[in-house]
């Protein structure tokens, strides 16, 4: 708890960006661990992914655009610094009467939670708690969540690509990317260096096992901790993890912009289809019971292939992401050596 | 096999969410815009049945995944949400049906797949929120309406660059509210354990007088008022109103604060129950001064723009305030103004917003200097903008008009000091409406229009849907039965059912 709270004051008052996105990073972590004492396995699980992982990665892509220095000191300032406080001293207030931490006749204990505990094993017959309220019976709010990521994605493909297109118009030519020029200075796309053998040695043995590991988190998330949301993640991070080590160029020839747009919407109509399924077989929508004459293994195929929906639009999103700040860098650079010439 | 209309419910939201990702794989110039215009199509008839069939017979209740609530999520449509549906997927459509020739002047070809995507995406949110019975799904569908807007609102970045800033800075501010909201939800879910609506507000009479629950509807209220452009934390939406492609900001304008203006409705009279949201947390003494502040202000604001658009986008913040006073009135007049005055507003200004598209697509700006003589060079498009304009003042024969009286009318039978003053509030405010209008009018008739350029009118495709809007809302203003019938039953429903 203290450590969180030192990362968070460090991160207002580091002036180096990257230093504050590495404390960000352990701030995740440390969140992680909150939520592992705290028995949310899952939680802490999509934290460490998602709040350690991705976005630190995403972020030093940022800084390799915009570089890692604050421009301005920045001032002073009261408003938000106020707001802070009172939102700190509502929610102070509000705990007063609020009903002891953990305790077993909570109201969130005592009305919804029972049947989802007692009748879950029968009913969805997936030993993850988590992962039955979460694919199945709040699956529709998980739905909106994945078309939440993939609007994301989609507002990054459309801001940042317009960017591009536009510059190019200014231009009245379009930048040349010397595309066998690997290893050039500032380039994100040559980001990956030739001679450094260690990070190549490393890269090769790790990123076969992330991808398993991804699959196992895919697959099993009906057992232990997982699902698609952190598979997602870590698949996306492998990628993500070849592109800095080998080049962007090589990731971009194991899956590129168009086949990443594809996937994004793929996820989103996949997950749709399971309930649109399940309406056309006489259930409401994604009502996983009809999708089989037994079910439990209805429930069973459906939140397998949510799940596979959730992986597919989170890893395509994230590269999405990924592949458009890099690509942004590149253009940059690419500019920037014209002009030299 | 299954019968179609009783999944109506749900294939409202589900056929713009799923149109969506196919939309993004659609390449051209028009396929996107023609899949996304027969899916707003589809969802406007669905909304029609479903309204329909509210009035004749009740309420209806879907069940997610099958599951009962409160364990499953459940979609609820009620004659007010019926309403809402109606007003944005007919809003979105109409605005659809200008959007083919207009947008291709302000987003790049090539983008119009991944454009319309959002499009969809937004309308998915809007929808999404109206129809739910979930707090929490709430949330999750606004957050699909609101990272879709952000982008959309930043497509108006070839036109001029500040459409980014104005995009971000609807991000941030935005994302405070969403989290205010969700925070809000978060203390209700601590203290009853449910997330179901009605589940919530069948258990929260026991636990009303708690800390946690006043923090919460605190929160939640603050977090909503954002979304809604609530003075003052309406500071976002000029610059998003201003900057934001003409299509995009017709249908936000029409439709987004609307959203936003149903679910407070939605929790001050479901969720809370109007006797502790007005009685314990005091509401009226809040949103009361706020609404009346709002339309004062904004309106005068909006005298001093030399921008159109953003002269629009301020007197949008007045009329929220028209609605919040409706709301704070708590009775159920009041609340029929409010109601009312959401589907009036919503029709006149997306025609404006529209005509003033018809002058940018001909001139290429909406900025006052721009536009001298106008109004003989565009006589039609000119002609619409001063109908809509009639409309905002409340001229009678204008929704403007109707949606006041019910407002006047509230404010008397609240009587007393505070009901005669705000009833010579409301006289000031449509004078303050008379001059804004007057500027624009003064500019398009009563300057010569530059010697160079000729006479040239918006084409038809602009024209009609225009046109459309602006005659529609004269039906609404002279006929009224639709929409004051509906907001009456709307109200007492809310004010006796909670």
């Amino acid at each position: 708890m203290l450590l969180l709270i030192a990362g968070t004051m460090a991160v207002l008052l580091v002036r180096n960006l990257f230093v504050a996105t590495m404390l960000l990073g352990i701030v995740s972590f440390t969140m992680a661990l909150i939520f592992i004492s705290l028995d949310a396995v899952d939680v802490a699980f999509t934290e460490a992914a998602v709040g350690a992982g991705i976005s630190t990665v995403l972020y030093i892509g940022t800084l390799a655009l915009v570089g890692s220095q604050e421009k301005d000191q920045p001032k002073f300032a009261a408003g938000p610094m106020v707001i802070c406080i009172a939102v700190g001293a509502v929610l102070y207030y509000a705990t007063y009467e609020m009903p002891p931490f953990g305790h077993a006749d909570n109201p969130v204990q005592t009305h919804v939670g029972p049947r989802y505990i007692q009748d879950s094993p029968t009913e969805i017959g997936v030993p993850n708690m988590v992962t039955s309220v979460l694919a199945s019976y709040r699956g529709y709010d998980t739905f909106g969540e994945v078309t939440v990521i993939f609007a994301a994605g989609i507002g990054v493909l459309l801001i940042l690509r317009q960017r591009r297109r536009r510059k190019n118009e200014d231009d009245e030519t379009d930048v040349p990317l010397d595309k066998g020029k690997t290893g050039r200075s500032g380039s994100l796309s040559g980001l990956g260096s030739e001679h450094d053998l260690i990070p190549h040695v490393i890269a090769k043995l790790l990123i076969p096992f992330i991808f398993v590991f991804a699959l196992y988190v895919q697959f099993h998330g009906d057992f232990g901790p997982g699902g698609g949301f952190q598979a997602g993640v870590i698949f996306a991070a492998g990628i993500i993890l070849y592109a800095l080590v080998f080049s962007l160029d090589l990731a971009r020839s194991v899956i590129n912009e168009k086949v990443i747009l594809f996937l994004i919407s793929a996820g989103v109509l996949l997950y749709g289809g399971v309930g649109v399924a399940s309406m056309l077989l006489g259930g409401n929508f994604l009502d996983y019971n009809v999708l089989s004459s037994d079910p439990v293994a209805g429930q069973h195929l459906g939140i397998l292939l949510v799940e596979l929906g959730v992986g597919i639009t989170v890893t395509a999103a994230m590269l999405a992401i990924f592949y458009a700040f890099v690509g942004r860098a590149d253009l940059i650079a690419a500019k920037a050596e014209q002009e030299k010439n | 096999m299954l019968s179609l209309s009783s999944q109506y419910p749900i294939l409202v939201a589900i056929v713009p969410l799923m149109a969506a990702p196919i939309c993004a794989l659609l390449r051209g110039k028009t396929a996107p815009w023609a899949f996304t215009t027969i899916t707003s199509a589809c969802t406007f008839y669905i909304s029609i049945q479903l309204l329909f069939s509210v009035a004749s017979s009740g309420p209806i209740s879907y069940e997610l995944g099958g599951w009962a609530p409160p364990w499953g999520i459940e979609y609820v449509v009620d004659l007010l949400s019926g309403f809402m549906l109606v007003l944005i997927s007919g809003i979105s459509t109409g605005v659809l049906l200008y959007a083919r020739e207009s947008i291709t002047k302000e987003v790049a070809p090539q983008q119009l797949g991944l454009f319309f995507t959002a499009y969809l995406l937004a309308l998915t949110g809007m929808l999404g929120i109206s129809i739910t019975g979930d707090a929490f799904n709430v949330f999750v569908f606004l957050e699909i309406m609101s990272l879709s807007s952000y982008a959309l609102i930043a497509m108006g970045e070839r036109t001029d660059r500040r459409a980014l800033t104005a995009a971000f800075q609807y991000l941030i501010i935005g994302t405070v509210g969403a989290t205010f909201y969700l925070i809000g939800v978060g203390l209700i879910y601590l203290m009853t354990g449910t997330l179901n609506i009605a589940d919530i507000a069948a258990r929260l009479p026991e636990i009303e007088g708690t800390r946690p629950i006043l923090a919460a509807a605190g929160f939640i209220v603050i977090g909503i008022g954002i979304k809604l452009a609530l003075f003052p934390f309406h500071v976002w939406l000029p610059n998003s109103y201003t900057y934001a492609p003409n299509i995009v900001t017709a249908f936000f304008a029409g439709t987004a604060t609307k959203v936003g203006v149903y679910l407070l409705i939605r929790f001050i009279f479901t969720v809370f129950g109007e006797n502790y949201s007005f009685g314990e947390l005091g509401l009226t003494d809040i949103l009361l001064p706020l609404g009346v502040l709002a339309f004062l202000t904004m309106s005068s604001v909006a005298i001093y723009q030399t921008n159109i658009k953003r002269l629009l986008a301020y007197s949008s913040v007045a009329q929220m305030g028209y609605i919040i006073l409706g709301i704070s009135l708590a009775s159920e007049s009041g609340l029929t103004a409010a109601i009312l005055h959401i589907f009036n507003h919503a029709i006149v200004k997306t025609g404006l917003f529209l005509s003033l598209g018809c002058m940018f697509f001909v001139v290429g700006s909406t900025y006052l200097k721009d536009l001298e003589g106008i109004g003989k060079r565009m006589p039609i498009t000119t002609f619409g903008f001063v109908l809509g304009g009639f409309g905002l003042i409340g001229v009678p024969l204008t929704p403007g008009f109707i949606s006041k009286w019910y407002l006047v009318v509230a404010a008397l039978e609240k009587g007393s000091i505070i009901g005669y003053s705000l009833v010579a509030l409301l006289m000031i405010s449509s004078l303050l409406a008379v001059l804004y209008i007057w500027r624009v009018v003064e500019v398009a008739y009563f300057r010569d229009p530059p010697d160079s350029v000729v006479k040239r009118e918006a084409p038809m495709s602009l024209l009609v849907p225009t046109w459309i809007f602006i005659l529609g809302s004269f039906y609404f203003g002279i006929e009224t039965s639709f929409n004051v019938g509906i907001a009456k039953v709307a109200a007492a429903f809310l004010m006796g059912g909670a």
